[in-house]
């Protein structure tokens, strides 16, 4: 359903998505995770055609989003962050109009009008002015404006963020019903939120996917994806007390090792390496073999990535507090 | 055309249930309908006019009026749209952005249309009462229309490029202004005069109220009208490459 090759974007000089690659197949509901500023939002812009990507390819339902964007539009609901709603309309104006652009024949209109509303909990706002719904109501009507022309593919950006613990639940039960017809995309940056609705995990941080995770009993710790995700990454962090320069040579040799960087001192003053080594060799073994007999005093090894450790503390700590136990409760 | 017409209706609905669309009729109403009053009843103003029975003075200050009233119409069309992020629906919805633009564009069209509707009442009060000439009357109001649709372009092009409804407002207000006061530069002596004076939407207006149509002040008018078009097409384009 939708396909994504090597996507980049760059802002300037800033790099917002880089070399991202995945294939999404007809009715997973795949949530994409991240911390604020990994680039998920930017992914979807252009999964949604609203901004083209800066090399790489990305197709939608069979269209190409670069030169088909019209067709790939068509066949695509989105919801924004920022839900896009004309405050001053009523909530049915608002839907026919949305249905009008979106080339719902005038026929169905109406019916689909009544549909939408229907599964989104709407009927009896129908007549409301926009402007004057709550949060929780404005997310609903922006959902319903996604759906309105029976998209085959949703996209959700953090459909959840802003609400309150009920709300949530509900948008919640509302993303996995919508689930069984269609193919649904949404971003969070809380992990218990991806992890109850969604059965698959892009793993998403700064620019790059860094983990592609199938879950299959709904619920995972934010452990057991680290675990999960570190398997793809490949950087060692390497404590010494007195590095040499044999040492340092000896390093250099080791099959598979790309590159060493020197970090400098710790606070309590021993040494500190950053290796990177090629995925799928690992070469903890090596490194602790050749640290132990230059005698430079090996004082830690093990597989990081610093930058994930961030993200992992954010995802799990997420919006509010209450989200993790809510989480836990259900 | 369907997407065009969509766009158009649903602004046209916007434009009545915000004050907006009221501001503008009543500010354009009452202030021609005071220079109106002055010209033909004041006795001091009437006396330049006696017994011409002529429309050109009313038609030439109702121009005026666009300069300020016109731009409040199109302040809103983009710049609203980018303030609420509903722009990002637009952009994702399968209609193109000349479609977004034109739709916009013509609900603009329709609303300058019944404010100058609203102003027939003066020229059918002078013709109760007078014997006009019709054909300067005609003239000027078909100079008025390309005059307010070409002002309008000009606020479509500014509120594209603004995410403030009162900067996209400011902004047309002085260009407007500019394009409208160079003319006064046409005393410049020389082909400088000249080209102050090609540039200026006064000149090429002028002509249309003194009953004179030509096609250089009409070809003025549209190119201005399609050059902005295009320019907003461009600036709502380029949003996205940002």
């Amino acid at each position: 359903m939708i396909r994504v090759e090597s996507l980049t974007k760059h802002y300037g000089n800033v790099t917002a998505v880089e070399d991202v690659s995945f294939k999404i197949d007809r009715g997973e509901i795949v949530g994409f995770l991240g911390p604020n500023g990994a680039g998920k939002t930017t992914t979807m812009r252009i999964l949604t055609c609203f901004m083209p990507a800066s090399s790489g390819h990305a197709t939608v339902a069979g269209y190409d989003v670069f030169k088909q964007s019209l067709d790939v539009r068509r066949h695509i609901g989105y919801l924004p962050e920022n839900v896009p709603l004309y405050t001053e309309m009523t909530v049915t104006a608002y839907l026919k109009y949305i249905a009008k652009i979106k080339g719902v024949p005038r026929a169905q209109r109406g019916s689909r009008i009544d549909q939408v509303l229907e599964s989104c909990g709407l009927p009896h706002m129908r007549r409301r002015i926009i402007g004057h719904l709550s949060k929780g109501y404005r997310q609903r009507v922006g959902l319903a404006q996604a759906l309105v022309h029976d998209p085959d593919v949703l996209i959700m950006d953090e459909p959840t963020s802003g609400l309150d613990p009920r709300q949530r639940i509900e948008i919640r039960e509302l993303i996995r019903e919508l689930g069984e017809e269609h193919t649904v995309i949404l971003s969070t940056h809380i992990l218990p939120e991806a992890s109850m609705t969604c059965e698959r995990i892009l793993v998403i941080h700064q620019g790059k996917m860094v983990g592609d995770l199938r879950l299959e009993d709904g619920q995972v710790t934010s452990m057991e994806i680290a675990n999960r995700v570190e398997q793809n990454l490949n950087t060692l962090h390497l404590e010494v007390d007195q590095p040499s320069d044999e040492f340092r040579l000896r390093l250099d040799q080791i099959p598979h090792l790309l590159e060493v960087h020197e970090m400098g001192r710790s606070a309590d003053g021993t040494h500190v390496f950053e290796v990177d080594y090629q995925q799928g060799h690992d070469i903890r073994a090596e490194v602790a073999n050749t640290a132990v007999t230059s005698g430079v005093g090996l004082l830690e090894l093990r597989r990081i990535s610093q930058s994930l450790e961030e993200i992992f503390l954010q995802l799990t700590s997420g919006d509010s507090p209450g989200v993790l136990e809510e989480g836990l409760r259900e | 055309m369907k997407n065009i017409f969509a766009i158009c209706a649903k602004e046209i609905q916007t434009y009545f249930v915000s004050p907006v669309a009221y501001i503008a009729l009543v500010t354009f109403l009452l202030g021609s309908g005071c220079f109106f009053t002055y010209f033909y009843f004041i006795p001091a103003s009437r006396f330049q006019y006696e017994g011409s029975a002529t429309f050109q003075p009313a038609s030439y200050y109702m121009a005026w009026l666009f300069v300020l009233v016109l731009p409040l119409i199109t302040m809103r069309l983009f710049a609203e749209e980018k303030r609420l992020r509903t722009i990002e629906l637009l952009m994702t919805s399968p209609v193109t952005d000349t479609q977004v633009v034109v739709g916009k564009y013509l609900a603009s069209l329709v609303l300058l249309g019944i404010l100058v509707l609203g102003s027939f009442f003066y020229p059918f009060y002078v013709m109760l009462y007078g014997n006009p000439d019709p054909g300067p009357i005609a003239a000027g109001y078909i100079g008025l229309l390309l005059l307010g649709a070409a002002i309008l372009s000009i606020g479509l092009l500014l509120s594209s490029m603004s995410s403030n409804q009162l900067v996209a407002a400011l902004t047309s207000i002085i260009t407007i202004f500019l394009l409208w006061l160079i003319g006064f530069a046409s005393q410049t002596p020389g082909t400088l005069g000249k080209v102050f004076g090609s540039l200026s939407l006064m000149e090429h207006y002028q002509d249309f109220t003194r009953g004179i149509i030509t096609s250089t002040d009409t070809v003025y008018f549209l190119s201005i009208i399609l050059v902005c078009l295009y320019l907003t097409v461009k600036s709502v384009e380029s949003a996205k490459w940002r």
